[in-house]
């Protein structure tokens, strides 16, 4: 009895599939990201800069002669083996390349799909575009050839930071605190390693590894980093975690220098308000007040979404476009394994001046800001973050060729 | 057990074989292969799940840990094949899940059904919380956030069987999930079988008549985790990647909804519970962002109305169709389901006018089964408020003639003898 | 001594907090058989209708109005729900429970988004109480603990000092002598259904502003609240409650111990080289598991003692 329903619902899902024939000049991209559950509000996001990316593109008159961009979103559930799933569907309509970034675990199940995938169809190959995932695996051990990052990894955005605490001579006692799990603990290593080469005089005077997204209450936490003296705390939290990191510490006076990798992204400037202002330091490969272009593509992420409280937060994603377009115009070509040669080395504009892309791991090279929360002025942080009139002014530009990190990665071509 | 090998059976299980075999010939999609197999590893799983719920009585919130421990052992299993360093066929990597779960089945299972019932269900909550965050914790085993990749194409290919291509794993699925399936079904006719059916029903008689009920309940926890864990590791040779997602309490808790919607009264229920749910997820998510919503509501309309689950509804036409009276059934639920339609059509429209009146995108204009529909417009709402309503009065009115119709035929198959 | 005194003060208030769950919770467990797996998501519909509400209204209205209005829609999931499906038996109670939570947070998804709303601590109650030693002590955590001991009395006052409480005391060890003697305890049910759920709205509106308002906060609360309730005995009130001080006590001294199993077997002699496969797990620090802990704790408890620490009855 069960076996004919299987069948006939299997009929109506491989009808449904067949329906999604393309005019051929469109050049799609699938978006495969987590768009429900909890972190789809994260993914929401993402697909917005990709459309407005494409949207600008198309408006310039597309790519190869007028052919369109055009975003075609997949739901990932936040689940690597789904994403799996999601990318074969998308295969098997014939998209030659995906976008995604939210989850490290993903997009290294994605980079290891995408691979084997080229392997077994070597004349269907795939290009994938990260511009988010941070693991640095994706760029070393687990590098591929096909895979191209235009976030900066953890460990690039850490030699950032650390260069900018290094020259800053009041600091004494740093405290770290991450989630226990790959990232934090990455974060919690390179920055023990990198602080202690570049400032030995500095003290870890405490190194925390506290459960992803399970804490509650983080004033015992707090308590704890007021005990030991620290001047400054060092978190690679996002989400929840640092909204009540951040929270907390605010309800026990304690004040110490945040810096941090995600404070700034989603929902987090909303989440801790008013109390992270001054104390709160991001870093980042853009933010809305670093010039004159930033801020025209901020003021047009708001104009084309105007009922959204986020703001333009990715510069990887307008980059990953203008990459993809700039190499198929080099290439002549739509075609991936065309693409893919012309990407490497690919030097091109974005807002913080000319940005080019490593060819020994396929990272994307860029100058990386290091801010601070502030109130919103009108002069130098014209843009607020998420309507809370809170922005971030830019303390320190650390040039590209100084987040330059040694690799090894062995590309099998 | 002799009742177990009749001719009948025989021929049973060779149509579900052929069945099996035939599937991918007529689906040949990539896609749908991925899917395919997706689905018996997850009918594994949620049969497996039943052997718990169903079958003893025991409400798991952590099966997916087993399931999840069993990919983890394979992946390193295939991993040290990979590497030279284990010589076993890839074929047979999935007993070794199976083992993985069957030995931590064995000793969690020790702890955890020394009680049954809410306490059952509370423990099993609570180590599956405290599997999913020592996961993330021991990134050695469990490789962290990126989780342990693997490569099924390791060692010689065995029967010529590289497991390259899915078309092969998709076999190689099948076959173990026939087998399985012919044993957990043997398993339901053993002593050992009944005595949890007792120990479900009545745990106070069965421990009268001197049997141990803990020992019932543990014995089948270890074989239900050892079954969990060879669906485990054809997952970790399905996907080549495991992650610590994979024995986290959403995993736990999608196997109970599987098992729950099929229904667990019967064998067949996870079957269908496990299809169903697997196709709702993959295709449902792709055209509304609110499939969890609808496949929540979906789950309490089954548990406040038909709790035995679907394989229940089809059981209780089974005499009607034996008495040959289906077609006296058959107008009544044409109007039901016309009724329902309407009033689906217009409810799914409110709810997806919400969420793009509530998501962000600027033109809120969007194609509803190709009526376009716009948040922004009054009579929209209005409209679709009113054919839900409208549907709603239907349905509700349709429910009378649909249970006036089985009194009818209940009647007519009382004097004829069937019930 | 500032640190043991101020995390003193935390431990309190969040054992108070995890009280006012866990007692609705208990509540309705011990009346009812049914362990509510969507108590945490009415938590966190008390934190939306009051960030709600407070909008319009202001935080000191809401923190009365959303409680009843999340009091009313428990009402309503009893009567509507839960009665329908008490006949199938508590498994089918308890994953009605559970498609419910499932349900509920889609909707708070559906009307409120899925990023962390702004749901502030009033400007009134936002200053420093007082300051120990050097470390500030807010004024909200004082209101919290505040409003959960005033809660504490008038629950204690509720059930051995009015009639009603006798009845449903009386339901907690005789239900069918109850229903013998002519109440209608089907009314009874909805009542503690109500109430329990209403004290889980007034947890979120003092507990939503004091943390992250977003629709991941009942999955966030909800398994310790359940922690609380199997470790403090299933069914006792008391023990709902020192479970929550001792779980909440747990959960925050133990962030304070850096100590790990190598440090202790490097007490004994032992050193264990980094090499060794072993040397990641013997290097878990206490503070590491913090959160983990109390499943732990659990989880011993169930096996040397299945009632609880002050339970009653078994499950």
């Amino acid at each position: 009895m069960t076996f004919p329903r299987t069948a006939l619902l299997c009929a109506t899902l491989a009808l449904a599939l067949c329906a999604g024939a393309h005019a051929e000049e469109t050049i799609r991209i699938a978006f495969i990201e987590g768009l429900s559950g909890p972190f789809a509000n994260v993914g929401e996001i993402g697909l917005r800069h990709y459309q407005i990316a494409a949207e600008a593109v198309n408006a310039r008159g597309g790519v190869l002669g007028g052919r369109k961009l055009e975003i075609v979103p997949f739901d990932h559930k936040t689940n690597p083996q789904e994403a799996q799933l999601m990318f074969k569907q998308a295969a098997d309509q014939g998209i030659r390349y995906i976008a995604q970034g939210n989850a490290s675990s993903v997009a290294l199940a994605l980079s290891d799909a995408v691979a084997k995938h080229n392997e077994r169809y070597p004349d269907k190959s795939v290009i994938f575009l990260n511009y988010a995932a941070v693991d640095p695996a994706l760029t070393n051990d687990k590098c591929n050839y096909w895979h191209f990052r235009f976030d900066a990894d953890g460990d690039m955005k850490m030699q950032a930071l650390t260069t900018y605490m290094a020259s800053r001579k009041g600091i004494r006692k740093v405290y770290l605190i991450n989630q226990d799990y790959s990232f934090g603990q990455a974060v919690s290593r390179s920055a023990k390693a990198m602080l202690a080469a570049k400032r030995p005089d500095i003290e870890i005077v405490g190194d925390d590894l506290h459960p992803l997204g399970k804490v509650k209450d983080f004033a015992p936490y707090i308590a704890k980093i007021k005990a030991s003296g620290a001047d400054s705390v060092i978190t690679g939290n996002w989400g929840n975690d640092i909204a009540l990191l951040i929270k907390s510490a605010k309800d026990a006076g304690l004040k110490v220098d945040f810096y941090t990798y995600y404070a700034g992204a989603a929902g987090g400037v909303t989440a801790f308000g008013e109390a992270g202002v001054n104390h709160i330091k991001q870093v980042t490969t853009w933010h809305s007040n670093i010039g004159k272009a930033a801020a025209e593509h901020n003021a047009a992420y708001r104009s084309r979404f105007p009922d959204v409280k986020d703001d333009m937060y990715y510069s990887s994603v307008r980059e990953s476009v203008n990459a993809l377009v700039a190499a198929m115009e080099k290439a002549g070509s739509a075609d991936p394994d065309k693409v893919a040669p012309a990407l490497e080395n690919l030097k091109f504009e974005d807002d913080s001046g000319e940005v080019y892309i490593r060819p020994d791991n396929h990272q994307l090279i860029q100058p990386l800001y290091v801010s601070t929360l502030v109130k919103a002025n009108g002069r130098d942080v014209k843009f607020d973050v998420e309507k809370t009139g809170l922005g971030f002014r830019t303390d320190a530009r650390i040039e590209g060729k100084d987040t330059v990190m040694p690799t090894t990665c062995k590309f099998q071509r | 057990m002799s009742e177990v090998l009749t001719l009948r059976r025989f021929v049973f299980w060779s149509g579900v074989a052929a069945v099996f075999i035939a599937l991918p010939l007529i689906f040949s999609q990539s896609f749908a292969l991925s899917m395919l197999s997706q689905m018996g590893i997850a009918v594994m799983f949620a049969l497996s799940y039943n052997m718990l719920l169903g079958q003893t009585g025991l409400l798991s919130f952590g099966h997916a840990v087993y399931f999840g421990l069993g990919a983890f052992f394979c992946a390193h299993a295939l991993n040290l094949i990979g590497a030279g360093r284990l010589w076993f066929p890839v074929t047979l990597v999935p007993l070794i899940g199976g083992a993985a779960g069957l030995v931590f089945g064995l000793i969690l299972g020790f702890v955890t059904t020394r009680r049954a019932g809410t306490p059952f269900a509370m423990i099993s909550l609570g180590i599956a919380e405290m599997v999913a965050a020592s996961a993330l914790m021991f990134t050695g085993f469990f490789g962290g956030e990126g989780g342990i990749a693997t490569n099924r194409q390791v060692g010689k290919p065995f029967l010529g069987l590289s497991y390259g291509p899915q078309i092969q794993v998709y076999y190689l699925i099948a076959g173990w999930l026939l087998v399985s399936m012919i044993a957990m079904f043997a398993l339901t006719r053993t002593p050992l079988g009944r005595m949890a059916n007792a120990v479900r029903d009545n745990p106070e008689r069965a421990k009268f008549i001197g049997y141990n009920t803990t020992r019932v309940r543990w014995l089948m926890m270890s074989l239900a985790s050892f079954f969990a864990g060879i669906a485990g590791g054809l997952a970790a040779i399905n996907y080549e990647i495991v992650t610590a997602e994979t024995l986290g309490l959403v995993a736990s808790g999608n196997v109970v909804l599987m098992a729950f919607i099929g229904g667990i009264g019967h064998f067949w229920g996870p079957i269908i519970g496990a299809v169903l749910v697997t196709l709702l997820q993959s295709a449902l998510s792709n055209y509304t962002q609110a499939w969890l919503l609808y496949f929540g509501l979906f789950f309490l309309v089954i548990i406040m109305f038909s709790p035995g689950g679907i394989a229940n509804l089809i059981a209780l036409h089974k005499p009607v169709w034996t008495a040959g009276l289906m077609r006296r059934l058959l107008p009544s639920y044409g109007l039901a389901a016309g009724a329902g339609l309407i009033m689906l059509a217009g409810f799914f429209a409110l709810i997806e006018l919400i969420y793009h009146y509530e998501s962000s995108e600027a033109s809120g204009a969007f194609s509803y089964f190709g009526i376009p529909l716009d948040p922004e417009g009054v009579r929209y709402w209005i409209t679709n408020a009113v054919v839900f309503l409208v549907g709603a009065a239907l349905v509700y009115g349709a429910r009378k003639v649909v249970v006036r119709a089985w009194e009818g035929v209940t009647l007519d198959m009382q004097n004829k003898g069937v019930v | 001594m500032e640190f043991f005194l101020v995390t003193l003060l935390n431990s309190l208030s969040y054992g108070l907090l995890l009280f006012m769950l866990s007692s609705g919770l208990t509540l309705i467990f011990s009346m009812m058989g049914v362990l509510n797996f969507a108590h945490a998501s009415f938590y966190m519909l008390g934190a939306y209708f009051a960030y709600q509400t407070g909008l319009y209204i202001g935080f000191w209205p809401a923190l009365f109005i959303a409680p009843v209005a999340v009091g009313i829609l428990g009402a309503f999931t009893e009567r509507f729900g839960l009665r329908t499906v008490h006949k199938f038996g508590h498994v089918a109670e308890l994953l009605f429970t559970f498609g419910l939570a499932y349900v509920v947070e889609e909707l708070v998804h559906l009307i409120w988004g899925r990023a962390p709303v702004d749901y502030r601590v009033p400007a009134s109650l936002d200053f420093t109480l007082f300051t120990l030693f050097t470390t500030q002590y807010p004024a909200y955590r004082g209101f919290m603990m505040l409003v959960s001991v005033g809660m504490l009395v008038a629950l204690y006052l509720l059930l051995t000092r009015t009639r009603i409480g006798l009845v449903i005391q009386a339901s907690l060890t005789h239900p069918d002598m109850v229903e013998a003697l002519g109440h209608n305890v089907p009314r009874v049910f909805m009542l503690v259904f109500a109430g329990g759920t209403a004290l889980a709205g007034l947890a979120g509106v003092i507990g939503g502003n004091a943390f992250i308002t977003e629709p991941g906060m009942a999955t966030a609360v909800g398994s310790i609240v359940f922690v609380v309730v199997v470790f403090g005995g299933m069914g006792s009130l008391a023990g709902a409650f020192f479970g929550s001080l001792i779980i909440g006590a747990l959960q925050t001294f133990s962030v304070a111990f850096d100590y790990s199993m190598l440090d202790l077997f490097h007490e004994l002699g032992i050193d264990i080289p980094a090499t060794s496969g072993w040397h990641g797990v013997w290097s878990i620090t206490i503070a590491q598991t913090a959160p983990v802990l109390p499943y732990l704790l659990m989880v011993l408890m169930l096996m040397v003692r299945p009632r609880g620490l002050m339970g009653t009855r078994e499950g």
